[in-house]
């Protein structure tokens, strides 16, 4: 069977509240990562504050939620966080929110590589039919990123944030699993069948 | 052959041990990563689990095993450096029937193909069927997992069920056998 | 949209604590009917302890993974027996038991009633691709009933089930959404 955790450049790890506490305040501390990911301004929080709301949050595997640490293949460094919170069960969508802390990988193709393991660990192995996202319209590297692994725009919430002076739209963005699996159909019938 | 003095959690090359709290939750939280791994594993869903995780998990199986006393849990070491290889487990037992289910996995990929499934399962009957009495037991496999069929009918599992499509993977529906191995079968084997 | 809890003989509802759990400390009396129903050993419970699983089932409110209903009859609103769905959302399949309390409403049609209701809502409504459920061999009337509701037979596991001091085979049934689809073309025709 397929690896659905690998991709080509980062892996999925698991999501541990005591690592992860260490880096959020120094990735959150970055505006300019901080306003790409969240829709409203938040104080600092520290460490300690971030690991009991992580522990309460993420401590427990649930059925609706799956959060994932982000892991370079190369060095197996933490670079950032990916989620997945089932919204609808009988639809079988969810939405997915993907922040890259370490700025270094900006750029270079992570997004991308890590967004698509999720989508394959979504279709193959949580069985879902879609899945969608919301980003805000001046986050254009994020957006043309989904676009490459497939994501279509669906809609938008105009006006939703205000920032620096002026109003910004949400937009919101989805992928079926036809469509993904189109894109994807590269695995062939025996290496699908492991042993 | 087999007697009241015969070492019940030692085979040849590996034994049968209670979980060890400081170290194990490490290395199962890598086996966890194992997509392959946790696809032969499990039906359930594949997810990486940290370390406190696993250890949160050992928690639950613990209280369970106390509470509800229709579970054992074997972590399988290797005998030489004493690492960790593997789990072995009866569970689902059913006292007033006298039956139950069978679990095993190997979890890191070099130490597949070594014999320690064979020598585990084995080790594994024995309790089941010369310690808890039981008068049947089965195991449940997705039809994708060669290596547990393999093992299964080497032990003279009989497929009993066949659950069409009980089990959705890789954007495809599979089957889930169930096997069955009665007392007198394995007395059968083991005298022979 | 059909009435998703009403089927032709009885319909689907919730019993308030005290009448769920008067009536199920009657036929938990009823050993045929637990030795039927069940493969856990035939037990009496209070109806104080059965009160408490209703008043459980009130404070949790809805959950997805495991949906319990009350069945009443449609002709005089009687409360005969209870179904409850085991639901796997990841594997889309869900398990179903049911039980009629009331005797004087086995082998009258209730019972497939209550299974075809309850396809309607595993199919139509949460939209899964499977449905299984377990039974013992010594329970034919049961399985006659399945099958005509299109569950298949799908192996049995040998002397499972220890009672009487004799075993007994469980069955192992399951039906699938297409199926299920195809049935309901072929009714409709």
């Amino acid at each position: 069977m397929k690896d659905v955790f690998t991709g080509s450049l980062v892996r999925l790890s698991a999501f541990d509240p005591e690592e992860m506490s260490k880096v959020f305040p120094r990735w959150n501390s970055n505006s300019e990562y901080f306003r790409l990911l969240n829709s409203s301004a938040r104080s600092m929080q520290s460490s300690k504050a971030a690991l009991k709301w992580m522990e309460e949050e993420v401590g427990e595997m649930s059925l609706e939620s799956y959060y994932f640490s982000i892991r370079t293949l190369a060095e197996d460094k933490l670079i950032g966080e990916i989620g997945l919170d089932v919204v609808n069960w009988p639809g079988r969508d969810a939405f997915v929110g993907l922040g890259i802390g370490e700025t270094e990988y900006w750029s270079k193709g992570y997004g991308t590589d890590v967004m698509n393991v999720l989508l394959r660990f979504a279709f193959m192995e949580i069985n879902l039919r879609r899945v969608s996202l919301g980003v805000f319209e001046y986050n254009p590297r994020a957006i043309r990123s989904y676009e490459k692994v497939g994501f279509r725009p669906e809609g938008r919430m105009r006006r939703l944030l205000k920032r620096e002076g002026r109003r910004w739209d949400n937009l919101f963005m989805g992928i079926l699993r036809e469509e993904w699996l189109e894109l994807n159909a590269s695995v062939p019938a025996e290496a699908a069948i492991g042993t | 052959m087999f007697d009241i003095q015969t070492q019940l959690f030692e085979g040849q090359e590996i034994r049968f041990g209670p979980i060890d709290h400081e170290k194990d939750p490490e290395i199962e939280s890598k086996w966890t990563h194992d997509s392959d791994f946790m696809r032969m594993m499990d039906t359930a869903p594949a997810r990486p689990m940290s370390a406190a995780i696993v250890r949160k998990q050992y928690e639950k199986l613990e209280k369970q095993i106390e509470e509800k006393k229709n579970l054992f849990h074997f972590m399988i070491r290797a005998k030489t450096d004493d690492r960790l290889i593997g789990m072995a487990t009866v569970n689902r037992v059913e006292w007033t029937n006298s039956n139950a289910f069978l679990r095993l996995g190997i979890g890191a990929a070099e130490n597949r193909r070594k014999g320690y499934g064979t020598q585990a399962l084995q080790m594994l009957l024995r309790f089941a069927f010369a310690e808890l009495n039981l008068f049947r037991v089965s195991a449940m496999v997705p039809e994708y997992n060669e290596a547990a069929l393999g093992l299964l009918k080497k032990f003279g599992f009989v497929q009993e069920v066949c659950r069409r499509k009980a089990l959705e993977r890789d954007g495809q529906r599979w089957d889930l056998y169930v096997f069955g191995l009665l007392s007198e079968e394995w007395q059968g084997q083991t005298k022979g | 949209m059909k009435d998703l809890f009403r089927g032709e003989l009885v319909r689907f509802t919730f019993e308030e604590p005290e009448a769920g759990a008067k009536a199920e400390v009657r036929w938990q009396r009823d050993t045929e009917f637990i030795r039927l129903a069940d493969s856990d050993p035939s037990r009496l419970s209070s109806e104080k302890k059965l009160k408490e699983w209703f008043d459980h089932q009130a404070e949790d409110g809805p959950k997805s993974e495991r949906v319990s209903f009350s069945v009443r009859t449609l002709e005089e609103d009687k409360y005969i027996g209870f179904l409850g769905l085991w639901i796997d959302l990841i594997q889309s399949e869900a398990w179903v038991g049911l039980g009629i309390g009331e005797r004087e409403f086995w082998s009258k049609g209730y019972g497939s009633d209550m299974m075809k209701l309850c396809q309607q809502y595993v199919f139509a409504e949460l939209g899964l691709a499977r449905l299984s459920l377990g039974l013992h061999e010594y329970n034919p009337r049961a399985l006659r009933s399945y099958e005509k509701c299109g569950f298949r037979l799908e192996g049995r596991t040998r002397q499972d089930l220890a009672r009487e001091g004799h075993r007994y085979d469980s069955l192992w049934m399951g039906i699938l959404r297409d199926e299920w689809q195809q049935m309901q073309k072929g009714e409709n025709r």
